[in-house]
């Protein structure tokens, strides 16, 4: 099962836990990304998520369905937020589970880091004194 | 032909608009429609990444672009 959303709402790490319930699976990764309130020293306000959200959709459903086919892992859900998120603010959840512990770590990781990536999402951090684009330049 | 440009992050800010429509040559491939939106906006070439992707999906510099492609500036992605 592979459940992705890309929402302006509030992420529900309970809701994520109820879509992957599945008798066969008796271990489960999860992975929950909040925003930071320091980046460099600096203090962040708020962050400003925006996505190409047909596409977004797309590049995590590949990277779900390459996690279940090199992991063996059974269930992947990519929850991501977009909008206004301030410190503390869940952008991200990922769960993943699977029939023993052994390769959802390494699943969850990778959907994670692949997300990253990939994934065309971006965030605009914006500080006391000025915003920027993460990661835009070198 | 026209081509109507979705651009989104810091694009959005180098193009002044979150979509542009641009002429361009019947024929032209991704690298070459890269290459003219760099010369337009420099700001583009000092980018970390910069990719274009055509009807959703990464794009090949050598992909042939039609007019109903759906176009979109890909700076480097920053979700997570």
């Amino acid at each position: 099962m592979i459940d992705i959303r890309i929402t302006a709402d509030k992420l529900d790490i309970t809701d994520c836990l109820a879509l992957t319930e599945d008798p066969r699976s008796g271990g489960n990764a999860i992975f929950i990304g909040n925003v930071r309130d320091m980046t460099n020293g600096e203090r962040v306000l708020r962050l400003e998520f925006e996505c190409y959200k047909p596409m977004a959709i797309n590049e995590i459903r590949k990277i779900a369905e390459a996690a279940i086919a090199q992991f063996s892992v059974r269930n992947v859900v990519v929850h991501h937020r977009i909008g206004i998120l301030y410190p503390t603010d869940v952008a991200v959840i990922i769960v993943v589970n699977a029939g023993h512990r052994d390769k959802v770590f390494d699943a969850c990781r990778y959907i994670i880091d692949t997300t990253k990536q990939r994934v065309p999402i971006w965030k605009k951090e914006i500080f006391e004194n000025g915003a920027e684009w993460v990661a835009a330049h070198p | 032909m026209k081509l109507n440009i979705l651009a989104f992050g810091i694009t959005k800010d180098i193009l002044g608009a979150a979509e542009k429509e641009i002429v361009v040559m019947e024929g032209i491939s991704v690298g070459q429609l890269s290459h003219i939106l760099e010369t337009d906006f420099p700001q583009l070439k000092q980018l970390k990444s910069f990719f274009i992707a055509v009807n959703e999906e990464y794009a090949e510099g050598d992909r042939i672009i039609e007019s109903s492609d759906e176009i979109a500036l890909i700076p480097p992605v920053s979700g997570g």
